[in-house]
């Protein structure tokens, strides 16, 4: 390997740190108060909870592993959300990757929006979900799985993934309900490329979880039960158009759990296990995020 | 074509009837069954601490921390809040009023948001003239 390349490899990996830091530095300056209360705790299934309008929520969620046969990887994820209206939340993210003995890449960004198109709450609320996203094949940040993606992807060095750029619109469906405390979320996702000839591809996420308690304590605290709340998820990939189904899939599955603080801050932590020998052993999820709150307010001039 | 020109007043007539929907007063949408029901927490002291730190934690970004409303938020201390009876306002924070910027809190616990309506009871009334709110 030669020394101009370890030399670009370091810059890389320390500007995907570097740009952590600073968000997380900006982010644990502010006093405001904030609570992310309602969200699930969940990586890849999306719920019917929109950001509320005003809000911005900045997001850190990792992912770590060391698949059989391939080298070690983590892939940072950074996450902007903002609620334009109450049925309306916009979501940018910027994603980069660094694996062992390889290099670190930026991988790529996505846009995406979410609707509800209901006015009311019903026993089951459906929310529309549609995604551009310009990410290449070095992409490993799992936050969703779709066709027939292998494990044997993640041996191939970073230098020949990152040149294969894919450029693609993904819908999804979610669906999310509320019943005693608990919240089961559904997503049907597709997804079609849009500069290469691929067909429609398919995926699911499904999702249960629950507060450990759903009763507020007269004492403020942050470690207590109410502040937390665990979960499971499962996710995985359908195929594509002519070839649909689980085989030559990967799927996961495995429990989560999410701590909110009243300082504003969420801590998300999750090992999903690989269902099947096309999936990766165990992928380690670990999140954070603040919400500032009414971030709109800071461009009002008056009250 | 034709079959076009149809689906394109579908959409127009549900998008202009979700429209007049919305800009009703929420309180008209209001189940008399959810109108009817009871608070099980109405006036224990332990459910309005509780009820007051949801508040702060969820409310006070959009209501303010006196909960007597911020920029073009209404307050929660007004004759509207004051009037509604608890079945409304739990009705109210289970669906909120999307489309005037009030989201939705059924992600929150039911009994939370009964906190937070024990909470609301206590307050004084709004300072401020009203119709300001």
């Amino acid at each position: 390997m030669s020394k101009r390349y370890a030399g670009w490899r370091t810059r890389c990996s320390i500007q995907i740190w570097l740009l952590s830091v600073i968000v997380g530095c900006l982010t644990f300056g502010w006093t405001q108060i904030a609570n992310a209360q309602q969200e699930p705790p969940y990586f890849v299934t999306y719920s019917s909870v929109l950001e509320e309008p005003g809000n911005l929520e900045i997001e850190n969620q990792n992912i770590a592993a060391a698949p059989k046969n391939a080298n070690r990887f983590f892939a940072p994820t950074l996450e902007f959300e903002y609620g334009v209206t109450a049925w309306w939340t916009a979501e940018a993210y910027v994603q980069g990757q660094t694996t062992q003995n390889d290099s670190a890449v930026f991988t790529g960004f996505r846009f995406e929006n979410r609707f509800r198109p209901l006015p009311r709450e019903h026993w089951i609320n459906p929310v529309l979900y549609i995604e551009y996203e310009d990410v290449n094949k070095a992409d490993k940040s799992f936050l969703e799985v779709t066709g027939n993606d292998s494990i044997a992807t993640l041996q191939v060095p970073n230098a020949l993934l990152r040149k294969e750029v894919e450029r693609s619109v993904e819908g999804k469906l979610i669906l999310s309900s509320y019943a005693k405390g608990w919240n089961f979320s559904e997503n049907i996702i597709s997804e079609k490329a849009v500069n290469e000839a691929e067909p429609w591809e398919f995926g699911y996420a499904l999702a249960a979880s629950r507060p450990l308690t759903l009763v507020g304590s007269p004492n403020s605290c942050v470690i207590c039960r109410q502040n937390i709340a665990a979960g499971a998820e499962l996710f995985g990939g359908l195929g594509t158009r002519y070839n649909f189904g689980l085989k030559q899939t990967e799927q996961y599955a495995g429990p989560t759990v999410a701590m909110n603080t009243p300082q504003g801050w969420t801590f998300k932590f999750s090992p999903e296990f690989g269902l099947n020998d096309n999936s990766v052993g165990v992928l380690w999820r670990f999140g954070a995020s603040y919400e500032v709150q009414q971030f709109r307010d800071w461009f009002r001039r008056k009250k | 074509m034709k079959g076009r020109n149809w689906i394109l007043a579908i959409l127009l007539t549900t998008s202009a009837l979700c429209f007049a929907k919305a800009t009703n007063d929420w309180l008209r949408s209001v189940p008399q069954s959810d109108r009817d029901r009871v608070n099980p927490y109405a006036g224990k002291p332990e459910a309005v601490a509780a009820g007051a730190i949801l508040f702060h934690n969820n409310c006070a970004q959009c209501h303010g921390n006196d909960a007597d409303g911020k920029f073009s938020r209404p307050s929660v201390r007004s004759n509207e809040v004051r009037n509604a009876t608890d079945g409304d306002l739990a009705w109210l924070l289970k669906n909120g009023d999307v489309y005037r910027g009030m989201p939705r809190w059924s992600g929150l616990p039911e009994q939370e948001r009964w906190q937070i309506i024990a909470y609301i009871r206590s307050l004084e009334p709004s300072t401020f003239a009203e119709g300001q709110k």
